[in-house]
């Protein structure tokens, strides 16, 4: 695969636009009900022009309701969401011009090639003729699937297919790209990937909001906003995020990891928790509180790890949960 | 806002012909209920020269329609869910134009499917001429455009393919049952003849037999089964954008 996928060159066609006004992307006090239960319920930020920024959260967080009210497929139900100063419902056709569109579930017709999606892609946004193809040759080539432009989207493997679809997304040069859960579904060799497509948008300006319950993808957003239960629970730039509490996160892989989680918190009266069957504790000074930790427990610590807190630290610590272990509720199939 | 439209219905016809399952799927089921009630009922049948083959062609070439504006409808309620439909309204694509494209793509499938079907009228005795063909084909995309309409509307609504199967059950086979299709008009009991005077499909059927069959004993004039169609389809299609405008979401 070629790695230089960029889309500076695509995008030099596009107009540039000198008068930077405001944030491409404003969110005030938005809520959006289904029924009884409160998806959104207060959500307020902004995305600067060029930004990528994440939308991080567990399932059932908010995240796809705010998306698809960007989108312009769901109305909220109270607040504002506005996209380069157009309001979702006050003038959503507008917005419709100002974004692409990437959406989780493959909007690639797997009956059609690659190039046929893009040319009726194309169609909906009054492109046509011979500009058309070209336009949408040159971003398959850029995004290393030009040689199977001919292909049924079908025949192709998960990654490439993401990539017809951010192909689709970037077709009529929006200054904003939105992205559902970009990386779901992506071995991680795709992941890769996405993430030098990503690194491409932002050198050419693009503004890109992306959904994840990925960590690592927040980690090289710009800034990151965690939603939880329809409200940010922090915002800010990723490492700020994660060296706010100044300590350090210890990670201990033991046969028996609750035996050992309560005999740590009975000899330390640390906070001690389980993640992923692994003894996590949050102390300062990490670094001098191992050999403690060995020394008082021979034998029954098969690998320690100290490390920063990461993304996924600051939600624990947020909201008081683990994120992995947090159940999906069944996402409402009604109208979003 | 053609183009749109134009690129939408292009591509229905584009992607049926790309699935050989689906060629065969609107087309054999009719054509089998057509050869076992036709030859089984046979001669059984007093009506209309007491040949029911030859009665239930015209009906075969509705149900015709009648399954591909269902399976067109089917495939919205995927589409818009996790499919192409999600890009497409996402896009400056005018609702109108979007809910045309997929209706127009909707009755060139049931068009593409029964107007062969209709060329085999000369197998059970019934010549067409020239002009009857151009007024059967006529009332052949008229139909298709009420019965896409009329799908995409129930579709556009159904949150799921089982809700659909629903409306299916209720609304669009017995729409059919009663169009004159199985029985005539003429000698059904008076509340059924008001509820087949009051079915839209009625009248397309009714045009449809109008055109192919010289001398056919129908119970609307040709004119009437006509106008009463075509303001029957575009009074469905104008439901759909408004119902589709109207839709925030």
């Amino acid at each position: 695969m070629n790695p230089a996928i960029s889309v500076c060159q695509v995008a030099s066609s596009r107009v540039q636009h000198d008068t930077v006004t405001g944030p491409a992307i404003v969110v005030r006090a938005l809520e959006r009900e289904f029924g009884e239960r409160k998806a959104l319920a207060g959500v307020t930020f902004e995305v600067r022009e060029g930004e990528i920024f994440g939308l991080l959260g567990p399932n059932g967080g908010g995240k796809t309701t705010l998306f698809r009210i960007l989108a312009t497929l769901l109305p909220p139900t109270r607040g504002i969401a506005s996209i380069q100063g157009h309001d979702v419902v006050v003038d959503p056709a507008a917005v419709r011009r100002a974004i692409g569109v990437v959406f989780q579930a493959t909007s690639t017709d797997k009956k059609l090639t690659s190039l046929e999606n893009l040319i009726y892609q194309g169609h909906m946004y009054g492109m046509s003729g011979a500009s058309l193809k070209k336009r949408a040759m040159e971003l398959l080539e850029r995004f290393g699937v030009a040689d199977r432009a001919g292909e049924y989207c079908e025949k192709l493997s998960g990654g490439l297919r993401r990539r017809v679809e951010i192909a689709k997304g970037l077709l009529h040069g929006p200054k904003v790209l939105l992205l559902d859960e970009p990386s779901a579904g992506l071995d991680p060799g795709a992941r890769r990937e996405l993430r030098e497509v990503l690194e491409g948008l932002k050198k050419d300006g693009t503004t890109v909001l992306l959904t994840t319950h990925f960590m690592e993808e927040g980690a090289m957003s710009d800034r990151v906003a965690i939603l939880d239960r329809g409200l940010i629970v922090a915002l800010g730039k990723p490492d700020s995020l994660c060296a706010e509490s100044g300590t350090d996160v210890i990670s201990v892989r033991s046969r028996e990891p609750v035996k050992l989680k309560e005999a740590i918190a009975a000899k330390f009266q640390a906070p001690v928790s389980l993640l992923d069957g692994q003894v996590r504790i949050e102390r300062s000074r990490g670094h001098e509180f191992v050999p403690q930790l060995v020394e008082s427990f021979p034998g029954q610590v098969e690998a320690v790890t100290v490390s920063k807190p990461t993304l996924e630290d600051v939600f624990v610590r947020k909201t008081g949960r683990s994120f992995v272990e947090e159940p999906a509720p069944a996402a409402p199939k009604k109208g979003h | 806002m053609l183009l749109p439209a134009f690129s939408l219905a292009k591509r229905e016809l584009v992607r049926f012909f790309r699935q050989r399952g689906r060629v065969i799927g609107a087309l054999a089921t009719p054509v089998m209920f057509w050869l076992i009630m036709g030859s089984g009922i046979g001669r059984s049948f007093a009506g209309e020269g007491g040949d029911y083959l030859k009665y239930a062609f015209a009906g075969t070439t509705t149900m015709i329609l009648l399954f591909t504006s269902i399976f067109a409808s089917i495939s919205i309620i995927e589409d818009r869910r996790e499919g192409f439909l999600q890009s497409v309204l996402a896009s400056p694509a005018p609702r109108a134009s979007i809910v045309l494209g997929k209706v127009l793509g909707g009755t060139a499938l049931g068009f593409v499917q029964a107007f062969p079907f209709l060329l085999l009228a000369p197998t059970v005795g019934l010549p067409l001429s020239a002009v009857g063909l151009a007024a059967g084909a006529a009332s052949l995309a008229l139909t298709a455009f009420f019965l896409s309409s009329v799908g995409f509307f129930f579709a556009w609504r159904s949150e799921s393919v089982a809700g659909f199967h629903g409306i299916m059950n209720v609304v669009l086979m017995p729409m059919w049952l009663i169009s004159g299709a199985l029985f005539p008009l003429a000698g059904a009991r008076t509340w059924m003849g008001y509820a087949m005077r009051a079915n839209p499909l009625a009248y397309g059927l009714s045009a449809l037999k109008s055109a192919i069959i010289p001398g056919a004993q129908e119970p609307f004039r040709m004119a009437t089964s006509f106008a009463v169609i075509a303001c029957c389809a575009a009074a469905a299609f104008v439901a759909c954008s408004v119902s589709v405008k109207g839709d925030k979401a």
